[in-house]
């Protein structure tokens, strides 16, 4: 199963196993792990689940989808790497994902 | 404060309010004791998807789970599931479960939800028909959504309409019965009823407004829904979504104030201090509508009620109310909804309805109070910042596509 690093914006690490075919926010919600709000569930309705995807993982997690980036758009703290976690649907070729929360989701 | 003593906490259900406050108070640091009680066998779970991708068979029950029992036992969240409160003793601080159990706690938090309307009707209580609330609501439903079978709707509000845009995917033939004269009418404007109307009737949805059902018939099983006309429409299974009532009863019984929802204050505290209410069943104010005391059901109130309740018990600043969000999925259509439209007199349109993509913005006199966007996300979420931060931009700019959200907001 693909590990993925979820680092809080305090530096906290949290390494866990999550299932081919969940998205990078269920790993963490699953897993209780903090910094992740993801109020809507995955609908993509409210972008409070943003990250920051390692920059040697971008071009595996590949691109945003044009809604996805109207909602990052009004994210806090928007940078090149930025991406709503329950966008990124967990591969195989994920295993060893890092990903880094912002300050906040709100 | 008296918070300081809190050790034990019992939620009272175990939906999206009840598990975030149970999670929320756990992440602040609270060491004491937390007991979740739930009537049904799941831990807390996601509704929103139960008439949108679980009845299609898109997500399943792990899908659904927000927090899975083991992660509720790692946090040392005493779960109890299918328990059922009967009666809280506030005077001795204690809480009696069906079969007689009693549990004791320093503050307690209902978090019980609501309950659908039925259909009061003859006829109501024939096999096939349904309505939409639990996973088990759904998967009594589910086996009947086949190819071809008759489903007739009772209710055109949100959950309807999803019920119904999922059910013509899957290859049913759908009839929407609705007592009001169009769609959506308790939510939205006869402008977006309108395109929800226009969009379902060209997936094939029939629609009879203005029409009052008045007997299910059948024998074992429901066959036909008759209305007050004489009308007969033919049913292989009934699905009303005709609202919910907030679960009061137990609030009620101790002496609670309630007036459509438990009456809460701004810490989301019952007229007892050692009593909270959030969730469907609760009806607070809302700061950005001069403090008018609303009752919301969506996943934002949710977790809005359990987050501050869980402020005030940890003795930890509340956190600032979000404008109320909702959002309803049909077909491809994503429909996000910011603030409040109630007492609106104007509205400005921004995209065109033809190209699907949308924003309805509703404005009372000068003010900008709530958005309906279709697959208009930046629409949608540029507005909820402009009502947070008390901001309208003048309708003509907003009307003006070109101008992107972004600038808009950055200039309020």
């Amino acid at each position: 199963m693909p590990k993925i690093t979820y680092i809080e914006h305090n530096g906290k690490e949290h390494v866990v196993d999550v299932p081919v075919g969940q998205s990078v926010m269920e790993g963490a919600i699953k897993n209780g792990i903090p910094g992740i709000d993801a109020d809507c569930g995955g609908a993509c309705a409210c972008a409070t689940c943003h990250v920051y995807v390692d920059p040697a993982w971008q071009p595996k997690t590949g691109e945003s989808s044009a809604m996805e980036q109207s909602m990052l758009d009004f994210a806090n703290d928007l940078e090149d790497n930025s991406r709503l976690s329950c966008q990124i649907k967990v591969t195989d070729d994920l295993d060893g994902l890092i990903v880094r929360m912002p300050r906040s989701q709100h | 404060m008296a918070e300081q003593q809190i050790r034990r906490v019992v939620i009272i259900g175990a939906g999206q309010a009840g598990g975030e406050a149970a999670q929320r108070l756990r992440a602040g640091g609270f060491a004491g004791e937390i007991v979740l009680i739930g009537e049904e066998p799941y831990a807390p779970y996601q509704r929103p998807p139960l008439s949108k991708k679980y009845l299609s068979g898109e997500m399943g029950v792990d899908d659904l789970l927000l927090r899975p029992a083991e992660l509720l036992a790692q946090e040392k969240i005493e779960f109890l599931s299918q328990r059922r409160a009967v009666w809280i003793d506030r005077a001795n601080k204690r809480v009696r479960l069906e079969g007689g159990h009693e549990t004791a706690y320093d503050a307690l938090i209902l978090a019980p939800g609501a309950r659908p309307r039925r259909l009061r009707l003859p006829g109501a209580d024939l096999a096939g028909v349904h309505v939409v609330r639990t996973i088990a609501d759904i998967d009594s439903v589910k086996p009947a959504f086949t190819p071809g079978a008759k489903l007739v709707v009772i209710g055109a509000g949100y959950i309807g309409l999803e019920i119904a845009a999922v059910a013509r995917k899957l290859g049913l033939d759908v009839t929407v019965i609705e007592a009001a004269v169009r769609p959506l009418a308790r939510v939205t404007s006869p402008e977006m009823a309108g395109f929800f109307l226009d969009d379902h009737t060209a997936h094939g949805v029939r629609f009879l407004l203005g029409a009052q059902p008045a007997i299910l018939k059948g024998d074992a099983r429901v066959r036909a829904v008759g209305l007050a006309d004489g009308a007969e429409i033919e049913a292989d299974l009934v699905v009303a979504g005709i609202g919910v009532e907030p679960e009061t009863s137990l609030a009620q019984s101790c002496s609670l104030p309630v007036d459509n929802g438990v009456l809460v204050d701004a810490d989301a505290r019952t007229a007892d201090p050692a009593i909270f209410a959030i969730g469907d069943c609760a009806r607070r104010p809302t700061s950005f509508y001069n403090d008018r005391m609303v009752r919301l059901e969506s996943v934002h109130n949710a977790i809005e009620g359990a987050r501050i309740a869980a402020a005030v018990i940890l003795g930890q600043p509340r956190p600032k109310q979000e404008a109320p969000w909702f959002w309803s999925d049909q077909y491809d259509l994503k429909l996000q909804i910011a603030g409040l439209f109630n007492g609106y007199d104007r509205i400005v349109q921004r995209g065109a309805m033809a190209d699907r993509a949308f924003a309805l913005f509703y404005y009372e006199g000068q003010r900008l109070i709530a958005v309906d966007a279709v697959n208009r996300p930046a629409e949608y979420l540029g507005a909820k910042r402009l009502i947070e931060k008390g901001a309208s931009p003048p309708p003509d700019a907003l009307a003006d596509i070109s101008i992107p959200m972004k600038t808009l907001v950055a200039q309020a």
